[in-house]
């Protein structure tokens, strides 16, 4: 591939699932008529989901789901070993996601409900940087096919891939929404990082946050903000705690 | 200008005629909020009935019509290590239906900043040109104060303005395009009886505001307070959302953002509204931000609007319809911003109004 005089080489990318859904995966073989590009771009060299050949060699990998084992931890190390890269990949790479929400519960409990009587090594889930350096993350639940396809186009033509840093609203206002909180519902919008074009909020749903906090977020205005129009903060925590993105504002608050 | 008068059922079959055979936006509720009151945003209407034609306000502004929240600005080609630009103007011609003067009066301040500078936008030109609109009078809600601004009236700008006077509205042809169109419907001339409705109708207008904001000698009182601790009070309460400058008709700051296509065979430019509110609005290359406190942010957002181009342009580029302060989720809004800056300065010349000491 040359580009204005420049040559540029495909990536070489493995694609691992750790504790998910491989959902985020799948969306990379998403928005079918972009995919001969996309895959242009690519030298897929471990990627289960399409392809049975495993090859070790890699300079990108893509890190999908948290860490519940610690198996689960070598190999997270192995990989990072290999990748001149890593990319915390969807929500559950990057914050723990829902997986995160069985932290709440004592461990024997969780394991009862879903194992039975079945012997499961497992431990708090938790997020992939809490184990390895993370190079770049590109959060959401699932991620945007759009957004790893940008991502993949800066890292093919070395320039600057960045995330929004300001929240949901900017997008939900530009697609003419009408504010979940004028129907009485609390969305954590305003502080949520924004680059998913307020899909939620669109289907009148509200955010739950799943790419994150936005940068700079204010807290305590949005507290603030719930209690004044008279809705639920045992709501809004439970929001927030849902994709485990706002640890660091729920530990705050204890 | 032309005055005549229109019936409301004629009104409505021209509405109608107009909005058939063209790509038009009008006022439609499209929620009810918690309260029960009705939500409308101008959206894309085809036929008269669609129109809420007795609607409050819209809580967006018409404003992404003439400058659309994301627009291609240029696309650019690579071949044989070179690249060609492309950029197109073209745009289709729009009909906007039910703004209000102080919507109206916002198109006429983005006029004057995106043509009339050095460096006038051919994209806003080319929309602009390409926009007929119909604005309507109304009484004003609560927390309006366009009176405030001088903006509760408006005389160009418009193709067409209709003044509510009972079972008529009495019209204000601006544009040749307007009058021939009117041509195939009933209009009469206004009667003496007319001219007084109308007088009446603008009178209850004007007596109808229960906002009002002191912005007289605002440009300098701004330039005295902005050490001012006001600005971080109300900016710990902002959400840096950018909400605010997303419904307003009249921020017009976009960035400039630039992607590759995924063949790397082009890329493309596209302009991004954006507000200053937003946390990276002041970041400059390398990472350093000039405004990384939400406090300044707003502060600046409020110098914008009320002070620079006061003391530029003479103008402010504030017209008084409060989306921001409604939308706000953090209930920052003008009125309460600036009365609170009045409040300080005046407390604070009360405690220094005895003569100053000659010692």
């Amino acid at each position: 591939m040359n580009h204005l005089g420049f040559e540029l080489e495909k990536i070489k990318i493995g694609s691992f699932d750790f504790t998910c859904c491989e959902g985020c995966q799948l969306q990379l073989a998403n928005r079918e008529s972009h995919l001969p590009d996309f895959l242009a771009l690519l030298d897929i060299r471990n990627f289960r989901e399409i392809s049975s050949e495993r090859l070790d060699d890699y300079d990108i990998a893509l890190v999908e789901g948290s860490i519940t084992r610690s198996d689960e931890i070598r190999r997270l190390k192995s990989i990072r070993e290999k990748a001149k890269v890593l990319v915390a990949f969807g929500t559950c790479a990057c914050f723990g996601g829902v997986n995160a929400l069985k932290n709440k519960f004592p461990q024997e409990e969780t394991i009862r409900t879903v194992y039975k009587d079945k012997l499961v090594e497992t431990m708090p889930a938790a997020k992939i940087s809490d184990f390895v350096t993370v190079d770049y993350s590109i959060p959401g639940c699932p991620v945007s096919k759009k957004e790893v396809e940008e991502v993949v186009v800066g890292l093919v033509t070395r320039s600057l891939v960045t995330l929004p840093k300001y929240p949901v609203c900017v997008e939900c206002k530009q697609r003419l929404n009408t504010c979940l909180f004028d129907l009485g519902e609390v969305c954590l919008g305003p502080i949520s990082r924004a680059g998913c074009d307020a899909v939620c909020p669109s289907g009148k749903t509200v955010c739950l946050g799943c790419r994150g906090p936005a940068e700079g977020v204010n807290y305590d205005s949005f507290t603030e903000l719930v209690k004044e129009k008279g809705l639920s903060t045992e709501e809004m925590n439970e929001k927030l705690a849902f994709y485990n993105g706002f640890t660091d504002y729920l530990n705050h608050e204890g | 200008m032309i005055y005549k008068v229109i019936s409301k059922p004629e009104f409505r079959a021209f509405v109608d005629a107009l909005v058939r055979a063209n790509t038009s936006y009008g006022p439609r509720q499209v929620d009810t909020d918690r309260n029960g009151d009705p939500i409308y945003q101008f959206m894309p209407v085809s036929s008269a009935d669609e129109i809420a034609f007795d609607y409050t306000v819209t809580t967006s502004s018409a404003k992404h019509l003439l400058m659309p929240f994301r627009g291609e600005l240029s696309r650019f080609n690579f071949s044989d290590g070179d690249w060609k630009q492309q950029v197109d103007y073209e745009t289709q011609p729009i009909v906007l239906i039910g703004l209000r003067p102080c919507d109206i009066s916002a198109i006429n301040i983005l006029d004057e900043v995106m043509l009339k500078g050095p460096y006038p936008s051919p994209y806003y030109l080319a929309r602009r040109k390409n926009t007929f609109i119909i604005g309507m009078d109304h009484l004003p809600l609560p927390d309006c104060f366009c009176k405030s601004m001088n903006r509760h009236t408006v005389n160009h700008g418009f193709s067409l303005f209709c003044s509510d006077i009972g079972d008529r509205y009495y019209l204000s042809i601006n544009s040749a395009k307007a009058f021939s169109c009117l041509k195939e419907f009933r209009i009469d001339d206004p009667t003496d009886e007319d001219n007084c409705r109308l007088i009446e109708r603008r009178k209850l207008i004007k007596h109808s505001f229960e906002t009002n904001i002191e912005v007289s000698g605002l440009p300098v009182f701004l330039d005295i307070e902005f050490d001012s601790p006001i600005w971080q009070k109300w900016g710990d309460k902002c959400l840096s959302c950018g909400s605010c400058a997303m419904v307003c008709p009249t921020c017009y700051c976009y960035s400039v953002e630039e992607q590759f296509d995924l063949d790397l065979k082009g890329s493309r430019r596209e302009s991004h509204l954006y507000s200053c509110n937003l946390v990276d609005f002041a970041q400059v290359a390398g990472g350093h931000n000039f405004r990384p406190r939400s406090g300044d942010r707003l502060k600046y957002r409020y110098y914008h609007h009320y002070r620079g181009f006061a003391a530029n342009d003479n103008q402010q580029i504030c017209v008084g319809c409060n989306r921001c302060g409604r939308t706000c989720l953090a209930n920052i809004n003008p009125k309460d911003v600036i009365n609170d800056l009045r409040l300080e300065r005046e407390s604070c010349l009360t405690c220094v109004s005895t003569s100053p000491d000659k010692a």
